[in-house]
């Protein structure tokens, strides 16, 4: 059984682009390629014929090895990525189309996205015109730096571009995992708990934004604008914070201005 | 459920370990798990059997020292026990702080035969 998704062998990764015969890629049942990546040397002391062998490894090493390659490759491009995180149904993917139609003209995107499964919102994107592979992980809760690597390959971005790579939707499980990314986007929406920062901590602390969608329904829900930032600031004091609607379109001009100045740097 | 992937990357991680050495099998594993580390421990054990089955860690016994989370304020520089990560600086109440320890993940060593 698979690593990664927990699955069964036919429960598998797949990379595709809207209109395309599903690929299949799975690499989580190899073990044997793990090999190469451990680079420390072990301390063997014999207690008869045991052996304790000092790893001292983390475990995690290899998916943010992976993702210092990803780091690398978009670096020597000059692409600007951002992983955007959040619950299902905060509107990461309508962040981003309304972001897509009305920057598209000034910036040049490439979107990777992350579902368990369906083609849903690649052919989201597919429709404005933006190229994007869809990546279905199956049964798994979280984007890994492996995943956005083979997608990078399939998706063969030009220079000079933006990356916008949606994540699974979990408040949880992507917080632990690099893939990469210049700046992590951390969406909630007024239709949520205003305590959400504390209750899923672990996402905010890595994150580097918070965007506060859904503005235009806060006469109508007990959403307090302050405490999630006030909660969120308490994990993350550098946090910035954008509010705004993308449905409407309100306080969407701040967040394009951060998003224009972050290319420039 | 992260601490499925994360089991796999610790049984990815010891068996190339284990075997890079001409172990048969690892009979003790312990790893160092930070208390802030973003990892539910019944998860964890919950996902063990699935992640180790049919891998040399099959029937290694599993051995995890958590270790509470330590953070110097700062502002004020003072180190403190941190238990959420909202918590202020109990010195100078300041929310600024870098974590000394409490973030581990980590396969601290394996008894391989």
């Amino acid at each position: 059984m698979c690593s990664t998704c927990g699955c069964s062998q036919t429960d598998q990764i797949t990379y595709s682009k809207p209109g395309e015969k599903i690929e299949v890629v799975h690499l989580h049942h190899d073990h044997d390629h793990h090999h190469h990546g451990s680079g420390h040397h072990h301390h063997d002391h014999d207690h008869g014929n045991r052996t304790i062998l000092e790893l001292e490894q983390d475990i995690l090493m290899q998916n943010n090895m992976i993702a210092e390659r990803v780091r690398g490759f978009l670096m020597a491009k000059n692409i600007f990525a951002l992983n955007l995180v959040s619950s299902p149904g905060s509107g990461k993917t309508s962040l981003l189309e309304r972001t897509l139609k009305d920057l598209k003209n000034e910036l040049k995107f490439y979107v990777i996205e992350g579902d368990q499964q369906t083609m849903q919102d690649a052919d989201r994107i597919d429709a404005i015109g933006i190229p994007v592979v869809q990546i279905n992980t199956g049964k798994a809760c979280h984007l890994d730096s492996q995943m956005v690597f083979n997608a990078l390959e399939k998706l063969n971005p030009d220079e000079n571009s933006v990356l916008m790579i949606e994540n699974v939707g979990n408040l949880v499980c992507p917080a632990g995992f690099y893939l990469g990314e210049n700046k992590r986007v951390v969406i909630i929406s007024t239709t949520e708990g205003d305590d959400k920062p504390i209750k899923y901590p672990d996402m905010f602390e890595s994150s580097d934004v918070c965007v506060i969608n859904k503005i235009d329904l806060l006469p109508y829900v007990p959403f307090d604008v302050n405490k999630v930032k006030d909660y969120a600031s308490r994990i993350n004091p550098n946090m910035a914070f954008f509010e705004l609607s993308a449905l409407t379109g309100e306080g969407m001009d701040a967040w394009y201005i951060w998003l224009k100045n972050q290319l420039k740097k | 459920m992260h601490e499925l992937s994360i089991a796999m990357s610790i049984v990815s991680a010891a068996e190339a370990g284990a075997k890079a050495n001409n172990a048969v099998r690892i009979k003790k594993i312990y790893l160092q798990i930070g208390a802030l580390s973003g990892i539910e421990l019944d998860a964890l054990d919950f996902a063990w059997p699935l992640a180790t089955k049919n891998t040399m860690l099959e029937t290694a016994e599993k051995f995890i020292e958590v270790i509470p989370a330590k953070a110097e304020c700062l502002e004020c520089k003072k180190e403190f026990d941190i238990q959420n990560p909202f918590d202020p600086c109990p010195h100078c109440g300041s929310y600024f702080k870098q974590y000394i320890r409490g973030k581990e993940l980590k396969i601290k060593y394996i008894e391989i035969e």
